[in-house]
């Protein structure tokens, strides 16, 4: 941000940016607030194309719950700089990839660093459950849990962990002493597991 | 008491509650920007129906979707329902579900698992 803007290497940069979207299936790269009607906008575009794409519409519901879940997090619990009378929504980078085999959606936002250990382990409790633990989990959260001022349910690791059936790969960044930047990629996959189909 | 009636929208669901008729619904998506000020009134309205409430009540729940927030706030309104059939009257809770989403029929099998009121799963099919 402090650089001066230079046309040239923004150029240079926005076709770098291109080419690394385009090797790793990059179709969605985003980041700032994130809003209500941004998580409803990225969630209508996906199923459009899904859809187009004749995805099965487990994989397509599997999408667009993870997205809605990754979404909700940046917005209810990234840091956000705040002055004194004014929130605003939380803001961090938001990214979908898709190949033959996959749906895989990122996002990455700033948290305090003294946040880091909490939450690296509700991560790696979710990830050592099986389905039947992570429905046992899911079902004392939701009974003894309490809504956040921000209506947040302390549900959606758990939500994304067993709608997708697969690990949650995340990792920790320390930026400073105060602030670190966190990693999550959830994985759906494209192939319709449902056993009547 | 007033009649609720609410017109689905894309992140926000239909929901009917009569306190004349034993029939009430909720249904479609449920992902609103502020769940709790969106399930309030739905709230104060159960309590409100449950001083007086009718012989037999039927609960209909008929979600596309609805995001973990909400999941939170649909385990309030089915635990204000059990506390109508814990009072003796008759409650019966209908889950719809698509016949081919399974994670649908699941999440009213945990509902049902863990309130303890009258709890019926109806799949359907959409063509």
């Amino acid at each position: 941000m402090a650089e001066k803007f230079d046309k040239q290497s923004s150029l240079d940069f926005v076709y770098d940016f291109y080419v690394k979207m385009k090797k790793n299936n990059i179709n969605l790269a985003y980041e700032g607030e994130i809003t209500h009607q941004i998580t409803k906008a990225f969630t209508s575009l996906a199923e459009n194309n899904m859809t187009l794409e004749n995805d099965p519409s487990s994989v397509q519901k599997k999408v667009f719950h993870v997205m809605v879940e990754c979404l909700q997090n940046i917005s209810k619990h990234a840091e956000v700089r705040i002055n004194e009378t004014t929130t605003t929504d939380g803001r961090g980078i938001f990214l979908v990839s898709k190949d033959d085999e996959e749906y895989n959606i990122t996002t990455g936002n700033l948290i305090k660093s003294d946040k880091v250990n909490g939450l690296r382990k509700m991560l790696e409790n979710i990830n050592n459950l099986d389905p039947e633990g992570l429905k046992q989990l899911y079902k004392q959260q939701m009974r003894e849990g309490r809504l956040s001022p921000k209506g947040g349910a302390g549900l959606g690791f758990i939500d994304i962990a067993r709608k997708t059936g697969e690990k949650l790969v995340y990792s920790f960044l320390e930026i400073d002493e105060e602030n670190s930047f966190f990693v999550l990629t959830s994985t759906v996959s494209r192939k319709n597991n449902l056993i009547s189909e | 008491m007033e009649v609720i009636k609410i017109a689905g929208t894309d992140d926000t669901p239909q929901v009917t509650l009569d306190a004349k008729t034993p029939f009430m619904e909720i249904s479609g998506r449920s992902l609103p920007e502020d769940v709790v000020a969106f399930y309030d009134p739905i709230l104060t309205w159960l309590d409100e129906y449950a001083e007086k409430p009718l012989p037999k009540t039927v609960f209909n729940f008929k979600l596309e979707y609805f995001n973990t927030a909400s999941s939170k706030l649909l385990l309030d309104i089915l635990l204000k329902l059990e506390d109508i059939h814990d009072d003796g009257k008759e409650v019966l809770v209908r889950w719809h579900f698509p016949d081919d989403d399974e994670d649908m029929e699941e999440a009213g099998e945990e509902y049902a698992d863990i309130v303890e009121v009258p709890f019926e799963q109806v799949s359907y099919s959409i063509d």
